[in-house]
């Protein structure tokens, strides 16, 4: 087995709590995104456009639907001879099955896996965020400054800092201080949770955050505090592109729509850096003479005989005569009745919009959500399925 | 379970009158509604039908055939064993090349005695189609004919060439013409034989030591009274596609959502070379009636009655009418297109016109900037 200079460990396992519905067989990074693309697809291909090719994806909650989107990796590049992508669930131990205990647990775990490739660096990312970034720049800026730890972290609104972990820098970009979900945040430099370490450093911290009996055995709690607290060289890099914690259906719906507008922060069109996915080999989709689309990303397999104003529609689609979507994103294969009307809404795979019937209103400014699979028609068409 | 049939997809002397459109590829790949090439169709069909071995024989502009077709991963056909191969003309001596295709499977001979599978099966590209083979077997054997070919009534060719043939009540054919010949049928070959390997193999070796090297003419319709040659209609859509003008009247037939939802669904998907384009985007302003549009497009202005292809722009108040845009083309603004067909890469400028008739629609050829 060759030698890797830099191992990703992916961490695929997040349930998704605040996705309600969606998530409900579902793990979070599974979730559909952007019209055909799912939310791993984002750091899949990130991964791929920085030259990495061993990944071990750590999977946890609800993982067959994942699973088996991700194969052995082909679509992104990663079924490779040495490396390649790596499906790492909990192992089942001679003393019994043991789940992941937090994020430092999960890597504590495979760490046979990392030395397999004996690596300089790991790096260290999550399967829920939209992003483009290059994972080449940061190492080289993690090898510049000679750090233990490099910390991706980009400026966020003031209202949502305590969602995230957030840090304070020096003028050299050195991590002063760093606090997981503060009730009242000091900063707004947020933590990307990508995090490159250097092997050994990381090696050692993690047997010891395991021996500690008191740890959560998170990044965020207790390894990185644990880390600045003993002066390990810890640093930021910032990062000025779009990146979107699509954690809370508000949140997915708003980064669906952010995909619509003329100049979009995140670009899905370019060339240079493709978002590759599990292609769902259908036809080019058919816009009737009635159809009316406008500011819309409309994908394969769709038919379209309605309106369709400012929305996302998913492969196989078919929307009926005077149906209207509009602020929607509308899931794979979901079927839309002849007059049905849905306005601000995410509809989930396979669901059946019955004729006539209304999901939403244009003055709602709440997202409405139905799951997948389910029936909605006329006579029980809801105003709020499910509030985010 | 692994089919007892072997593929075989012909492209050896395959028709070419389809102007610049095969000018530099062969007419297996020719792009074929909004993102695919001819070739699909039938390759996809076999792979749905449980076929895991395909042999195709190139003969000429085969670059294309080789980039479209890779692996065979796309269509599930690359494999431990069995899976794609391509095979390109083998000789010593290029005058060799245009011999016919019977010379061709002599060549390869070892590819169909080295293979385990029974019945082999025949067939070109162009037939636009979507088929069960399987039940095509099930059927052949119920005959107990020597060899089955797919037959449509097909009374409307829209000036696409197809043989003719006749039958008596039980199916089996009589007669069989080529598209000139002045026998009065609407039933038509589909050109896929399905036969024993074992009796091509010796269709192969008498035939050439005949002095005869063509599959079809000479080795099957010299044959139609000596040999049990049955006929198996095919029910679902078909286009004949081999020449320009077909090539135009049966990609607007894709616009039929019957046909759409037919031919590209049923009895399987139609596979194709993935290429990671994103959604298609709609800008404001955007207008689009009666049209296919494939993944990677952006529309920023008028689409009717057309295909587009992946990847291309229809700049601001530009109008796309009657007309198929092959991938990456770039519909200029305020720029007016009817009747066209634009071939991959083609840029039409700002503000200009195309016009083509619908009997000739207008033709430009890949990469040409208008």
């Amino acid at each position: 087995m060759g030698r890797k200079r830099m191992v990703a460990m992916l961490l695929a396992g997040g349930e998704g709590k605040r996705l309600g519905v969606l998530t409900k067989d579902l793990a979070k990074p599974a979730v559909h995104f952007g019209g055909k693309y799912r939310i791993i697809d984002f750091t899949l291909s990130n991964c791929a456009h920085s030259g990495i090719d061993t990944i071990g994806v750590l999977t946890q909650y609800q993982p067959l639907v994942l699973n088996t989107y991700l194969g052995i990796g082909s679509p992104w590049g990663l079924d490779r001879r040495d490396g390649g992508m790596a499906i790492l669930p909990p192992y089942v131990k001679q003393k019994g099955g043991m789940w992941y205990k937090g994020t430092a647990n999960a890597i504590y775990q495979n760490m046979g896996f990392i030395d397999r490739y004996d690596p300089d660096y790991v790096l260290v990312i999550s399967g829920d965020h939209i992003y483009k970034m290059d994972y080449e720049l940061m190492l080289k800026e993690h090898e510049e400054r000679g750090a233990d730890v490099t910390i991706a972290c980009i400026e966020v609104g003031w209202k949502e800092a305590s969602r995230f972990g957030i840090m304070h820098v020096d003028d050299d970009g050195a991590i002063t201080d760093f606090e997981e979900k503060p009730k009242v945040p000091t900063s707004n430099l947020a933590s990307m949770g990508i995090y490159i370490f250097s092997w050994q450093v990381l090696q050692q911290y993690l047997v010891r955050d395991e021996a500690n009996r008191l740890s959560g055995n998170d990044f965020g709690k207790d390894v990185i505090p644990a880390m600045l607290q003993d002066g390990v060289k810890l640093q930021s890099y910032t990062f000025n592109g779009y990146w979107k914690d699509v954690g809370t259906l508000e949140s997915l719906w708003e980064a669906n729509m952010d995909l619509l507008s003329e100049k979009p922060a995140l670009d899905l069109n370019d060339r240079d850096w493709r978002i590759y996915s599990v292609n769902p080999n259908r036809p080019a989709h058919y816009s009737a003479a009635t159809a009316d689309i406008a500011d819309s990303l409309i994908t394969e397999g769709c038919i379209i005989e309605g309106l369709v104003h400012r929305s996302v529609l998913f492969y196989g689609v078919q929307s009926g005569i005077d149906s209207q979507v509009r602020e929607s994103v509308i899931m794979p294969n979901v079927k839309i009745g002849k007059g049905a009307r849905i306005y601000r809404a995410i509809i989930g795979e396979g669901a059946i919009i019955g004729d006539g019937a209304v999901i939403g209103s244009p003055d709602n400014s709440s997202v409405t959500v139905i799951g997948s699979d389910e029936f909605v028609n006329a006579t029980h068409s809801l105003q709020e399925v499910e509030q985010s | 379970m692994n089919s007892n049939i072997l593929g075989v997809i012909n492209l050896i002397h395959e028709s070419d009158e389809m102007e610049t459109l095969t000018a530099s590829r062969c007419l297996a790949t020719v792009p074929f509604g909004a993102r695919f090439r001819l070739i699909d169709f039938t390759l996809s069909s076999m792979v749905n039908s449980g076929i895991t071995k395909v042999g195709v024989f190139a003969h000429t502009k085969y670059r294309s055939l080789i980039d479209h077709l890779g692996s065979g991963k796309h269509w599930d056909l690359q494999h431990r064993q069995s899976g794609l191969f391509i095979m390109p003309p083998v000789t010593d001596d290029v005058n060799e090349v245009r011999r016919g295709d019977l010379y061709h499977f002599y060549q390869h001979r070892d590819y169909f005695t080295r293979s385990t599978q029974e019945y082999v099966l025949i067939t070109r590209s162009h037939m636009i189609c979507n088929i069960d083979f399987d039940a095509m077997l099930a059927s052949h054997k119920a005959s107990g004919a020597d060899i089955t070919v797919v037959t449509k009534v097909q009374p409307e060719l829209f000036g696409g060439k197809a043989r003719k043939l006749q039958i008596d009540e039980r199916g089996r054919v009589t007669a069989m013409q080529d598209h000139y010949g002045r026998l009065e049928s609407d039933l038509i070959s589909m050109e896929m034989y399905l036969m024993r390997k074992e009796l091509l193999l010796e269709l192969v070796d008498t035939s050439l030591a005949q002095g005869q090297d063509h599959l079809v003419r000479h080795a099957i319709m010299s044959r139609v009274n000596q040999l049990h040659i049955q006929s198996y209609e095919y029910e679902g859509y078909l286009g004949v596609v081999n020449t320009l003008n077909s090539y135009y009247k049966n990609s607007m037939q894709l616009l039929r959502p019957d046909v759409w939802k037919s031919l590209f669904f049923e009895p399987g998907p139609i596979y194709t070379k993935v290429k990671d384009e994103p959604p298609a985007r709609y800008a404001e302003g955007a207008k689009t009636s009666n049209s296919l549009v494939a993944n990677g497009c952006v529309i920023e202005g008028t689409v009717i009655n057309s295909i587009l292809f992946r990847g291309v722009h229809v700049h601001k108040g530009a109008v796309v009418r009657n007309s198929i845009v092959m991938q990456n083309g770039i519909i200029g603004e305020h720029s007016f297109v009817d009747h066209v067909i634009l071939d991959k890469d083609v840029t039409v400028e700002q503000g200009r016109e195309l016009r083509g008739a619908e009997v000739s629609p207008f033709l430009a050829v890949k990469r040409k900037v208008i």
